[in-house]
C-alpha cells in the first residue's frame, strides 16, 4: 500500500474518532435538549461518513475493488439523520406543552397571524392576505 | 500507521460510547433517552465498520447496515409512541 493512501486513511480514521467523541461530548454536556439534538445528529453523523470513507479507501487499497456498501450505509445515514432529529424535537416540544400544563416553551413569535404549525391548526386559506376569497360553510 | 490509527478509533468510539450510556442512564425525560439510544446505534456502526477494517473483512457491512435501518425505524417508532400513545393505529 501506498504511503499516502494509508496516512490518507489513518487521517481519517483519526478525524472520524474526533468528530464521534466530540459528539457524544455535546450529548453528555450541553445543558437542554434542544441543544444536545445538534450534537449527535451532526458531528457524530459526519464522524460515521468520515469512518466509511476510510473504510472505502482502505478495501479498494487492499483488494483493488471499489465496494458499494459503505455508500449504503453512507446514504442511509446521511438520509435519515435529519428525519430522526425533527422527530426527536417534535416530541420534544409536545411532552413539554402536555407537561406544562398549556405553558409552551419560549419559541420566538411566528410573526404571522397564526402560531407554530406544530401546536396549531393550519391557518384557512387566504385568511391574512388581501384579496383572500372568504371561506364560506 | 493504520494499525495505531484503528486503535485510536476504537478507544475513541467506546468512550463516546460511555458518554451515551450516561446519557442514557441520566436523562431527565424519555426523549433523552431515545436520543442516546439513536446516538448508541451510530456509534456502534462506527464500531462495525473499524472492526471489519481491523479484520480485513468485508464481512460486517450488512450487519452495518441492518442496525442502521433497524436504529431509524425503532427511533421514529419510539417518537411516534411518545406522540400518539401508540405505534401502529
Amino acid at each position: 500500500m501506498a504511503t499516502w493512501l494509508e496516512a490518507l486513511i489513518a487521517l481519517l480514521i483519526v478525524v472520524s474518532g474526533i468528530f464521534i467523541l466530540v459528539g457524544s461530548l455535546g450529548l453528555l454536556k450541553l445543558p437542554t435538549l434542544m441543544m444536545r439534538l445538534h450534537a449527535p445528529t451532526k458531528a457524530t453523523t459526519l464522524g460515521v461518513g468520515g469512518a466509511l470513507l476510510a473504510s472505502m479507501g482502505f478495501f479498494w487499497a487492499v483488494e483493488g475493488t471499489v465496494s458499494v456498501h459503505e455508500l449504503l450505509v453512507t446514504a442511509f445515514l446521511f438520509l435519515t439523520a435529519p428525519v430522526t432529529a425533527h422527530f426527536i424535537a417534535k416530541a420534544h416540544l409536545h411532552l413539554e406543552r402536555k407537561r406544562d400544563g398549556g405553558e409552551r416553551e419560549r419559541l420566538p413569535e411566528t410573526g404571522t397571524g397564526s402560531g407554530w404549525s406544530t401546536y396549531d391548526a393550519a391557518p384557512q386559506a387566504g385568511q391574512g392576505e388581501e384579496g383572500g376569497a372568504p371561506r364560506e360553510g | 500507521m493504520i494499525e495505531y490509527a484503528l486503535i485510536f478509533g476504537f478507544v475513541a468510539v467506546s468512550l463516546a460510547l460511555v458518554m451515551n450510556l450516561w446519557r442514557l442512564l441520566q436523562g431527565p425525560s424519555v426523549v433523552d433517552r431515545v436520543l442516546a439510544v439513536d446516538t448508541m446505534v451510530i456509534n456502534t456502526i462506527a464500531l462495525i465498520i473499524l472492526q471489519g477494517m481491523y479484520q480485513g473483512t468485508t464481512l460486517y457491512f450488512e450487519a452495518a447496515l441492518l442496525l442502521a435501518m433497524f436504529g431509524f425505524i425503532s427511533t421514529v417508532a419510539f417518537c411516534r409512541f411518545l406522540l400518539r400513545g401508540n405505534v401502529i393505529e
